[in-house]
């Protein structure tokens, strides 16, 4: 079972965002970096994958991650949990169309002869959702997207998806693409062996062969703040005011 | 000759016509309006699915193309994207509205790639140009908004549900029985069952009122009080933080957050919710939001338009009561 796991690095999002002096990137000073939430997910799936095959020496995972240099740190982060090896698609310029991406992502992995491509659901800064599913019909794979359950059974994928207030069980032959939603697996955390590992196993770098970009950033702007809260009252003695503010002034109930 | 027309997506499942479907017509009337062109709205499903033509038409739809087949009856990615994609690409059509909902986040991206278009994801505003089209899509969690601007013959776009309300604007919605791009039975990814969520009355991405709960409710019994408060309001779905659906105290399809459903109701009450970052992300961009919390200086109560300080298990009730008489005198 040869595995590929599309990856990117992401600031953390707990912390507060400053527009940079450009207006279309943040400020990277003072943040931490790491995996996308969704693509450690789907780290995490492709090693649970390998680690039940019959023979998983046999198996392979390999992490690719498109953008400047310093994503070389989060694909050693993934080989530090397991993967085998990493390949690097150098591309110094922020890139925010997602046909344009999958393009160079889809050129590396064509005749990769992985048995199954995954993706997070969607990265968590950029969040369009959309790079996985072009990748795919790029490939002429068969793709389903965000899923919360995975099982591979006779060559095929068997999958759950989390609809609105419903769920789908959805199947497709390999080789195919998914996209890993939450609810899979927890992402392990790297062992000091893993940690030493990881500076030895094989890490290539590529020129990303990105597309031509027809949808472009423009600016970035920080929300509107909400008017400040306003506490009305205490216990269930301010129920009453709550009920009228709803009805009177919010015009909701 | 420009591409005047506009196509509308229009979302259905189990044969029932999704809010979504009704919210990319509207859209979609709102351009067809400004081109001069027509709304041409796509509605495919099992037996029987031609009948929901009317709802589209109510919203503004010019003409209803039905795919009526079996084959249909459960969402069929590959067909329809197959189906769409042929559509836009017989020419025409200046944009393409989808709604960012679980099916369209699968379906536009797909049809995107098919007719080799740029695609403009879960959008909050747009404005579509004779050359460009502009729009703003939230990032980061919802703490940075982005403004793109989208350059191709047909603008495929999705929009985040509920950035659009659906409106009325009859037009005729003169029905086009069409067929499969291709044998629906031979799609390699096929859905072999959807299945309504326990206890699910009204979704997360249709109901104009949520009530969520967090923490703060102690333990898993205590969730009945934030059912029975939506059960008060009849049009409320009920949510939930991270922190309750790792406790398994609900499904995670129902948590609100950052990795979770990113919504945006009429009202939002947070029960005993504290307002961590992860669960903000998911529910900022409500229009109404109210909070009870036990600690007054928690984050929730920064965002909240009504906050009261206190203790849930104890005001819950009496708002149930409240919100049901009110209800009564309605």
């Amino acid at each position: 079972m040869k595995i590929a796991v599309l990856i990117k690095r992401v600031p953390d999002m707990d912390l507060r965002f400053k527009i940079a002096s450009n207006g279309t990137s943040v400020d990277e000073s003072g943040l931490k970096f790491d995996i996308s939430d969704f693509d450690g997910y789907a780290v995490e799936a492709a090693l649970q994958t390998k680690e039940k095959q019959a023979d998983p020496a046999a198996s392979e995972v390999v992490v690719i991650s498109l953008g400047p240099d310093v994503v070389q740190e989060t694909l050693r982060k993934a080989m530090s949990l397991g993967a085998d090896r990493a390949i690097h698609l150098k591309c110094d310029t922020p890139v925010h169309d997602s046909y344009a991406i999958a393009t160079a992502l889809a050129a590396e992995l064509k005749g990769g002869g992985y048995d199954l491509v995954m993706f997070g659901r969607m990265s968590i800064d950029t969040a369009n959702q959309s790079t996985g599913p072009i990748v795919a019909e790029l490939l002429g794979l068969p793709i389903i997207t965000a899923i919360s359950k995975l099982g591979l059974e006779g060559g095929r994928v068997k999958a759950r998806r989390e609809l609105e207030g419903s769920y789908e069980l959805i199947e497709c032959p390999m080789p195919a693409v998914v996209t890993i939603d939450e609810g899979i697996a927890r992402p392990r955390y790297p062992s000091l062996k893993g940690i030493m590992a990881a500076k030895k196993k094989p890490l290539e770098v590529k020129p990303a062969q990105v597309g031509e970009e027809r949808y472009k950033l423009d600016k970035m702007e920080l929300p509107p703040e909400r008017a400040a809260g306003r506490i009305i009252g205490e216990g269930k003695d301010a129920v009453p005011e709550l009920v009228r503010l709803l009805k009177e002034e919010a015009k909701v109930l | 000759m420009a591409n005047t027309n506009v196509f509308a997506f229009a979302e259905s499942r189990s044969g029932e016509l999704r809010r979504a479907a009704l919210e990319a017509v509207t859209a979609a009337r709102g351009v067809a309006d400004s081109t001069g062109g027509q709304v041409h709205a796509m509605l495919a499903g099992g037996a029987g699915i031609g009948a929901l033509a009317a709802k589209l038409a109510a919203c503004g739809a010019d003409v209803v193309l039905v795919l009526e087949n079996p084959g249909f009856a459960n969402y069929n990615p590959e067909a329809l994207a197959a189906t769409v994609a042929a559509r836009l690409s017989a020419g025409g059509y200046r944009a393409a509205f989808f709604i960012a909902s679980a099916q369209g986040r699968d379906l536009a991206p797909r049809v995107a790639a098919k007719c080799q278009l740029p695609i403009a994801a879960d959008v909050t505003e747009f404005s579509v140009g004779a050359d460009a089209v502009t729009v703003k899509h939230p990032g980061y969690t919802g703490k940075i908004i982005q403004s793109f601007t989208l350059r191709a013959a047909t603008a495929i776009l999705s929009l985040r549900p509920g950035a659009v309300l659906p409106k009325e604007s009859a037009k005729p919605g003169t029905v086009e029985q069409i067929t499969s791009a291709i044998d629906p039975s031979s799609a390699r990814v096929v859905v072999t069952s959807t299945v309504r969520s326990e206890g699910a009355k009204l979704d997360l991405g249709e109901a104009p009122v949520i009530v969520s709960g967090g923490r703060g409710l102690r333990e898993s019994g205590n969730f009945k009080l934030v059912e029975d408060l939506a059960a008060a309001f009849g049009n409320a779905a009920v949510g939930a933080t991270r922190a309750v659906t790792d406790e398994g105290w609900r499904p995670h399809s129902d948590q609100i957050g950052q990795t979770g459903r990113l919504v945006s109701p009429q009202l939002y009450i947070a029960c005993g919710i504290s307002g961590a970052i992860q669960h903000l992300a998911g529910m900022r961009t409500s229009k109404t939001i109210v909070a009870i919390n036990r600690d007054k200086e928690a984050p929730i109560f920064k965002v909240a338009d009504y906050g009261i300080v206190g203790d849930v298990l104890e005001i819950l009730p009496v708002l149930t009561a409240a919100v049901k008489e009110a209800k009564k005198g309605a």
